[in-house]
């Protein structure tokens, strides 16, 4: 599997995450992430984001919370991971088991034309998370990397996990996924059998 | 009337903070299974009884937004969750209560209000200021809380608005009510 340019390919990247997902649950970040979570499948087991940049993980974490018999994987990006880095040591002290967060990472800010990101300037966001003491940190370079973390993501019990994907720099076509935040909320709530108000 | 210095009974933690009991009573009539913080003097207390309860999950945040996603989160998962933070964490909210905006989220905050009596940190000021004007133009209702009185009912309306009619609510106590900040520690 390659990219455009060094790097995984994203959406067969995330593909491969979410392939025989089973009970997972996802929450997907802001821009290229939520389309490359719809491209690889609608399910009503998804929560995309368009917006709440830095927040992603820690939705995750509130989900996770709720949700401790079911795995949650938050699929964002290295931007909007980057502004809320210190979400990331509030996960680590929290302990969510059945937490993963996965940043495709591909050191730019693709969304607007391409400018580097920390990460793309030497900050190693899984050094972070290994700084802030995630019990799992997988950087996933190959099609191997990304079958040992799909087994990270569906676990209960190992996490909190952090997967940093090298993927490479490069737009692909624009899949949208629905926008209305509450018909996500509302279809979501209804898969794991929650009422609307 | 004199006291031998050191002998006096202990005042109690309730007593010091008597808005924490009745906060948490209603907390957990309401149903709260998280509960999401940054360390402020006023809400100690409430931290601690939350804290002590196994049914209810703490969370210590970094900055104040991160319980705003965490509040949406738990939602979407099937709980409801409150945050507690001081007035200047307010401004730290901002942007993530689009979430809350957008999606229709039932949202609950506590806030307890620096920079608006008796004050002895100007750096309070601007932000607690503009607190309330801040959360209403994201959309969040604003309750404030001048006297320990009105709290219970004003406190279990606010719950019933966030959790039962999709709603976002901040419960604003003022900082007369709380009294001048007390030291903790040494």
């Amino acid at each position: 599997m390659s990219g455009s340019s060094m790097g995984l390919d994203r959406r067969l990247a995330v593909s491969a995450l979410l392939r025989d997902r089973g009970n997972l649950l996802v929450v997907s970040g802001l821009g290229s992430p939520t389309y490359d979570t719809f491209a690889a499948g609608d399910h009503a087991a998804n929560f995309y984001l368009w917006g709440a940049m830095g927040g992603a993980a820690l939705m995750g974490l509130g989900l996770a919370t709720a949700q401790p018999g079911r795995p949650v994987a938050v699929i964002t990006g290295d931007g909007e991971q980057l502004m809320g880095l210190g979400g990331l040591a509030t996960i680590a002290v929290s302990k969510p088991r059945n937490l993963s967060i996965v940043v495709l990472d591909n050191g730019s800010y693709g969304e607007t034309g391409g400018q580097a990101s920390h990460s793309g300037l030497g900050v190693d966001l899984g050094e972070v998370a290994r700084a802030t003491r995630f019990p799992v940190v997988i950087d996933v370079a190959d099609a191997a990397g990304l079958e040992t973390a799909r087994t990270a993501i569906g676990s209960i019990t190992t996490g909190p996990s952090f997967v940093r994907v090298r993927i490479g720099i490069g737009a692909k076509p624009r899949v949208l996924p629905a926008r209305d935040g509450v018909w996500i909320k509302h279809r979501f709530r209804a898969h794991l059998g929650c009422s609307a108000s | 009337m004199t006291a031998v210095q050191g002998s006096e009974p202990a005042v109690s933690a309730d007593a010091q903070s008597p808005w924490a009991r009745i906060i948490y009573d209603v907390l957990i009539e309401a149903g709260i299974r998280q509960a999401t913080y940054v360390p402020d003097a006023g809400h100690a207390r409430l931290i601690d009884l939350l804290q002590a309860n196994p049914e209810i999950r703490t969370i210590v945040l970094t900055t104040e937004e991160e319980g705003v996603a965490i509040a949406a989160g738990a939602w979407a998962g099937g709980q409801r969750a409150v945050l507690l933070m001081q007035s200047s964490g307010v401004g730290n909210c901002i942007n993530m209560l689009s979430l809350i905006a957008n999606c229709r989220m039932p949202f609950l905050t506590v806030v307890t209000m620096r920079g608006e009596f008796a004050e002895f940190n100007p750096w309070q000021v601007p932000m607690g200021r503009a607190t309330e004007q801040a959360l209403q133009m994201m959309g969040v209702q604003t309750i404030r809380i001048d006297r320990l009185d009105d709290l219970a009912a004003l406190m279990a309306s606010a719950a019933t608005m966030a959790f039962e009619s999709d709603q976002a609510v901040a419960v604003i106590l003022s900082q007369r009510m709380l009294g001048r900040k007390q030291w903790v520690g040494k």
